[in-house]
């Protein structure tokens, strides 16, 4: 494997993607190239919200983003630990289709205390986002 | 059409009725597990009990914010049903929340949310989660929705909209 191409935080991330029992109960993924990570949220049936048109439910899709710019965040940092949430602010653009669904955050700004994120998830097309989020993390290193 | 002024009561008392149904029809609101506890016109509550799979810090055993994101939305939606003259449902279309502090291991998470205001085709929503009194704020939110057009089925051969 090329070492340029491999963040020794990726394996990190993974790790901690696996202690975390909601990630599991979402049942979530990330791969990891670089600083660059992509989310996958293999669908479930249990993450549906409605039933009579079977689409994802709006918290399952914000909670999978609210992991993902958490990870991402922790990627590029160096903090020992994942960051702690400060607010999260979800805009539903499309419907959640019952298929899987793929996430990717952006970190706007690093900050000494506080990042700010950007997170979107998208289905088919990644030109058409089904929801997107901004949220800020505590990234202070008390 | 001047039948029904008091329509909220009527659409609050047919989703106490049906509140099991609502509940059971949401399969990430069963994962999650909460529950509704009380409705009212344009305001309902909750309880979300505490889960080992719900944690998103596993040295803490807080429980993952996106629990709560869920827990809200879905109430804050039901708010806005029950703050109507008809039978609607919504759709969110942005949901802010803030966190106040850290749920505590082991403790229900209780929630409330109010449709504060309804136009033609948006409602505007608050929420509030605690434990115990609101004194306690784990979190708050504010939240606007789409009030869906109804589904064919529910249209009279007149063309009127029925319940």
């Amino acid at each position: 494997m090329n070492p340029n191409l491999t963040n020794p935080r990726a394996d990190e991330v993974d790790a901690i993607l696996k202690r975390i029992p909601f990630a599991q109960t979402l049942g979530m993924r990330c791969d990891v190239l670089g600083d660059e990570m992509t989310a996958i949220l293999p669908f479930q049936e249990k993450l549906i919200g409605n039933v009579t048109i079977r689409a994802l439910h709006g918290g399952a899709i914000a909670s999978f983003l609210e992991l993902t710019a958490m990870l991402q965040v922790f990627l590029v940092s160096d903090m020992p630990r994942p960051p702690k949430p400060m607010n999260i602010t979800i805009d539903y653009l499309r419907q959640g289709h019952a298929k899987d669904l793929y996430a990717r955050a952006y970190v706007m700004k690093m900050g000494r205390r506080m990042a700010s994120v950007r997170a979107e998830a998208w289905q088919e097309n990644r030109a058409d986002p089904v929801s997107a989020i901004v949220a800020h993390f505590m990234v202070a290193h008390d | 059409m001047n039948d029904n002024r008091n329509d909220p009561d009527r659409i609050a008392a047919v989703m106490r009725e049906h509140v099991g149904l609502m509940n059971s029809a949401v399969p990430w609101g069963n994962e999650v597990g909460f529950e509704v506890t009380k409705i009212e016109p344009g305001h309902v509550w909750g309880r979300q009990p505490w889960a080992e799979n719900l944690v998103g810090d596993p040295d803490t055993g807080v429980i993952h914010g996106g629990v709560i994101t869920t827990f809200l939305d879905n109430l804050s939606g039901m708010a806005c049903t029950a703050a109507m003259t008809k039978l609607r449902f919504v759709a969110t279309i942005d949901l802010r929340i803030d966190y106040m502090r850290p749920a505590e291991k082991g403790l229900d998470i209780i929630g409330e949310a109010e449709c504060y205001r309804v136009t033609k085709s948006v409602c505007f929503t608050r929420a509030w989660a605690y434990h115990g009194t609101r004194e306690k704020l784990i979190a708050t939110s504010a939240g606007t929705f789409a009030i869906n057009k109804p589904r064919f089925g529910s249209q009279s051969p007149q063309g009127k909209t029925e319940v």
